[in-house]
């Protein structure tokens, strides 16, 4: 153990491997036991469970989309009560949106991007442990309140006045606007958490031209996030006022406005779907690469597509409203931009199209799942354009059209890719293969029951079937296409299951996978399967895009960094030239207790305003113990 | 392998069924050339989509020939620069194809008529508005319109938002607290078109539909001119006990019957509830049955609304129910 600290600073210099490993496993390893596993700051082990955290919930929100397609199997049925299947579909719209796409998204940028961009933890490794465990609370509450029948009830959207004081009693507005505090609160946490780890510690020599798509895309739905999380913030926090405290931000009555909830819903709710979506596009851009054996065709153009992405994302929000009586100038600009984004959109997919073009695709399962991808997201774009123009969109709005346009985005546009992921970095992540003949049934299935299921929706939509209706009268011509729709539904569940069978078979005994199964291009492949709890045994130095296919005699590496103390490189932004060694925090309980006494000020404070008061006496405690300063040296030039 | 023109298939052989709710059945000025624009616009986006198609089958499968990388990669260059050109240009047409319906779509500058509508959890009133303020009256949940002439609709919302969508005749506009917005209606043909909220509002937003009955300017003017009428005065003796019910009970605090002395505004106008077709916003066919039983238990059969149980004998009920039939 490395206990005196009067001992000159031990370095890599010279040191042999396995000295050299004993040495940093020694530094880096979290302390065995439960209170070290409530600890550790490790990047990987808080992205795993924030992977299996949200995949659980997408088991969840999985299972109220079954009954709610039980409920619209036949006119008129008695599975579900109104009251029971309002809650349905706002908890299985706000468990999709933000328990299981955005935290998952964000948890594969936990986990990948310090091993893509080459450095040893996650910028603010404390604040990453913290937002686990504040998200897995709000999950918790949602959930805990949907056991106890007092889940929210007013969609994921909670719409004004539905949702406020007069019209939404009892606590379950409370309980979702708070919900979203929670996972706004873990979101800005990781995307700041990003942003550093991707702009201060890229590997030496990893240039922002040698940046990894994938972390240039996680880098611009960090950027979203930072910019977009604000208004739901002011959103959720003027709601829980307007109920609590009787403020009358929303209220016509008292000077208020409904509309103004939707702008501000909105300025959030759509960049949303570009959080989603830009770290899925980043994992095509990867899985495209490797499968065609060839670097990705249009590098620029694609990071550009990135970027212009995220920056219209903020200038969509109003074709949600359409229908609500804006002026008709400000509708056409609205139009206009949201018919705009089809062309970075397009860049993307033709980019992906040349490269599989240009290169020798082999088909394993997550290059499936990316040809799936491009099959159901282009209409799912293309619905996006047909739902842009106002005219269109007066129709199709709130009805079935637009749910099949939204899970063709969303599930088409982003889960594909993400099992597509899933079955590509498994092998990184637990050091073991998945299956590819269960892989093949699962993309079969999944694909198949996914298109049955909600291709049929758009029809349903233009025959007048509206959205959020928990039923439908027996003399209307929907009965057809929705038991057929609930048929289909089984088909996508079965290829779920074998996913997840195929998962946990895998975990426990698939065959080993080596470091580097695929024979990809990028840093994460450059180390063991799964990564030591140091990532990398010496920091590699970037020479390329695709640091592993342009070297045939292993990576150069730099030294000199300290194995007795956690230590990693500071590289200036955009050369990424080295600029400094900085310690990177130790593990630490208090992240753990800061995240319960806050989770204790946002619960009490849906009860009473005292709540703000006293609850911030312990988190004010909590975080003395997580900042109390341990006499160590920051950083070395 | 599933394709877009299927829909198109689909939506030719949809919009053959008549009163039914549907995009493609249109019958108004706005929803004729908003299905048109649906249309062109499906069939452009089905076309692109079978292009990427194409070139997704043909990256996938083509035969790999011996070329050296940099030829590849110009050619691939010269490609996807047009594709993306090519996207601009279908955009932008796109684009000005709607601005285009939009401005088709304008408010009327002269309306024929104009009527209040409000809606509230779970149904709909209608104010047909008269300068001649004793020839304006109020019904719920059918809209009588005379055909070939444009109706201006002021809307309204007594409580939470609620879109007003009658997909044959134009698209839905919403019902916000606070606001009023206009919807202005053309119905080319006669006949009888179902619309329903489609903004989600609560427990039973699923069970707020409404009827508007478009029908020649005579058949119109016969309809309006029954409704401006006070309420019929019951002759039958089961009617007549009716009535008594009616005033005795809690009705009559949350319903008007012009003529009587029931002036409620709560519930929906019934002055002349017999002449509806149905009831409870769409809920019911109206006949003496399913008004009894709607009295009966209002929350049985559309649990959540705002009517309540008054508990009444099952002669009282009859009654109740033979005095609403007459109400024409």
């Amino acid at each position: 153990m490395i206990e005196d600290r009067k001992r000159p600073p031990l370095t890599d210099d010279g040191l042999d491997d396995s000295v050299l490993e004993r040495h940093l496993s020694q530094t880096w390893s979290a302390s065995p036991g439960f209170w070290g596993a409530l600890a550790t700051v490790d990047h990987k082990v808080i992205a795993r469970r924030y992977i299996v955290t949200a995949f659980v919930f997408l088991i969840l929100g999985g299972l109220l989309a079954v009954a709610m397609r039980i409920q619209l199997a036949w006119p008129e049925a008695r599975f579900l009560d109104p009251d029971r299947y309002n809650q349905i579909f706002t908890t299985h719209g706000s468990t999709m949106m933000f328990l299981f796409a955005v935290p998952v998204m964000e948890a594969m940028a936990i986990y990948l991007v310090p091993l893509m961009v080459g450095t040893r933890n996650i910028a603010f490794p404390r604040l990453n442990a913290f937002s686990y465990w504040i998200i897995l609370i709000g999950g918790l509450l949602l959930w805990i309140s949907f056991a106890l029948d007092a889940a929210p009830d007013v969609g994921w959207f909670a719409y004004v006045p539905l949702s406020g004081p007069e019209y939404g009693p009892g606590k379950r507005a409370d309980i979702w606007a708070q919900m979203i505090t929670f996972t706004e609160l873990s979101a800005l946490a990781v995307a700041v958490e990003i942003v550093v780890t991707v702009f201060k510690q890229r590997a030496p020599g990893m240039s922002l031209d040698r940046i990894p798509l994938l972390v240039w895309s996680m880098l611009v739905m960090a950027f979203i996030v930072i910019m977009a999380m604000p208004a739901i913030m002011f959103a959720s926090s003027t709601l829980i006022l307007d109920r609590l405290v009787e403020t009358q931000f929303y209220n016509p009555a008292e000077g208020g406005d409904a509309l103004l909830w939707q702008h501000v819903f909105w300025f959030f709710g759509h960049p949303e779907v570009y959080i989603i979506f830009l770290p899925a596009a980043g994992m095509v851009s990867t899985i495209v690469a490797t499968f065609s054996r060839r670097p990705i065709f249009g590098y620029l153009p694609l990071v550009m597509a990135f970027i212009a992405t995220g920056i219209l994302a903020f200038g969509l929000w109003v074709h949600h409203m359409f229908v609500v009586g804006l002026p008709r100038l400000g509708e056409s600009f609205f139009t206009a931009s949201s018919m705009a984004i089809a062309v970075p959109a397009g860049i993307q997919i033709f980019c992906w199209l040349a490269t599989l073009w240009l290169g020798r695709p082999v088909f394993t399962t997550p290059l499936l799942f990316v040809i799936g991808f491009i099959v159901t997201f282009v209409i799912g774009g293309l619905t996006g354009v047909m739902v842009a123009s106002v005219p269109f969109d007066a129709q199709v709005h709130d009805t079935y059209f637009v749910v099949a346009h939204f899970h063709y985005v969303l599930v088409g546009g982003a889960v594909f890719p993400l099992l597509g992921a899933i079955y590509y970095w498994f092998p990184k992540m637990t050091g073991r293969m998945m299956s590819e003949t269960l892989g093949r049934w699962a993309f079969g299935l999944i694909f198949l029951g996914f298109n049955l299921t909600f291709f049929p929706m758009h029809i349903l939509g233009l025959q007048g079937m509206p959205r959020r209706v928990y039923t439908y009268q027996p003399e209307l011509p929907w009965a057809g296409l929705n038991l057929f729709i609930s048929l289909s539904a089984l088909v996508l569940v079965s290829g779920f299951v074998i996913f997840f069978i195929d998962a946990l078979r895998s975990w426990r005994s698939g065959k080993p996978a080596g470091p580097d199964p695929w024979s990809a291009g990028t840093l994460e492949w450059a180390t063991a399967s799964p990564p030591p709890a140091y990532n990398f045994r010496r920091i590699p130095v970037v020479e390329a895009r695709e640091p592993l296919w342009s070297r045939s005699e292993g990576l150069a590496v730099t030294k000199g960094l300290q194995v007795d103390r956690r230590e990693l490189i500071v590289s200036s932004v955009v050369e990424a030239l080295p600029e400094a060694r900085e310690s990177s925090p130790r593990d630490s309980i208090w992240p753990f207790w800061a995240a319960i006494a806050t989770s204790l000020m946002l619960i009490g404070s849906i009860f009473t305003p005292w709540a703000v008061v006293w609850g911030s006496i312990p988190i004010a405690v909590t975080l003395i113990g997580w900042f109390w300063p341990k006499g160590t040296v920051e950083d070395t030039s | 392998m599933k394709c877009n023109s299927i829909l198109l298939l689909l939506a030719f052989l949809i919009s053959g069924c008549s009163g039914a709710q549907s995009v493609l059945n249109a019958n108004g000025h706005a929803a004729i050339a908003l299905k048109e624009l649906i249309l062109a616009i499906v069939l452009v986006c089905s076309a692109v989509w079978f292009l990427v198609m194409i070139a997704l089958v043909s990256a996938l499968a083509r035969r790999r020939i011996r070329e050296s990388d940099a030829i590849s990669e110009r050619k691939a260059t010269v490609v996807v620069s047009g594709a993306v050109g090519a996207t601009v240009l279908v955009v932008s047409g796109l684009t000005i194809a709607s601005f285009h319906t939009t401005r088709a779509l304008s408010e009327a500058e002269d309306p024929e008529l104009t009527i209040v509508v409000r809606a509230q959890q779970w149904w709909w009133q209608f104010t047909y508005v008269d300068p001649r303020s004793t020839e304006t009256f109020v019904t719920a949940n059918e809209l009588h319109i005379p055909i070939g002439k444009d109706v201006r609709l002021r809307l309204e919302s007594g409580d939470v938002i609620h879109s007003f969508w009658v997909p044959s005749l134009a698209g839905k506009q919403d019902l916000i607290p606070g606001r009023e917005n206009i919807l202005t209606l053309r119905a080319e043909r006669p006949g009888v078109y179902r619309g329903q909220c489609a903004e989600f509002c609560g427990l039973q937003h699923s069970h707020m539909a409404l009827f508007v009955i478009a029908e020649g300017v005579a058949d119109y003017e016969r309809w309006a001119e029954g409704q401006r009428r006070m309420s019929v005065d019951p002759s039958e003796a089961e009617a007549v006990a009716g009535k008594a019910v009616f005033m005795a009970r809690q009705c009559a605090a949350c319903h008007t019957i012009r003529g009587t002395g029931a002036s409620g505004t709560t519930g929906p106008d019934l002055t002349h509830i017999g002449s509806r077709r149905t009831i409870a916003a769409g809920l019911l066919e109206n006949t003496r049955g399913s008004l009894a039983a709607w009295i009966a238990d209002p929350q049985k059969l559309k649990p959540g609304n705002n009517m309540p149980l008054v508990p009444l004998t099952s002669d009282e009920l009859r009654q109740l129910a033979a005095y609403m039939e007459v109400l024409k």
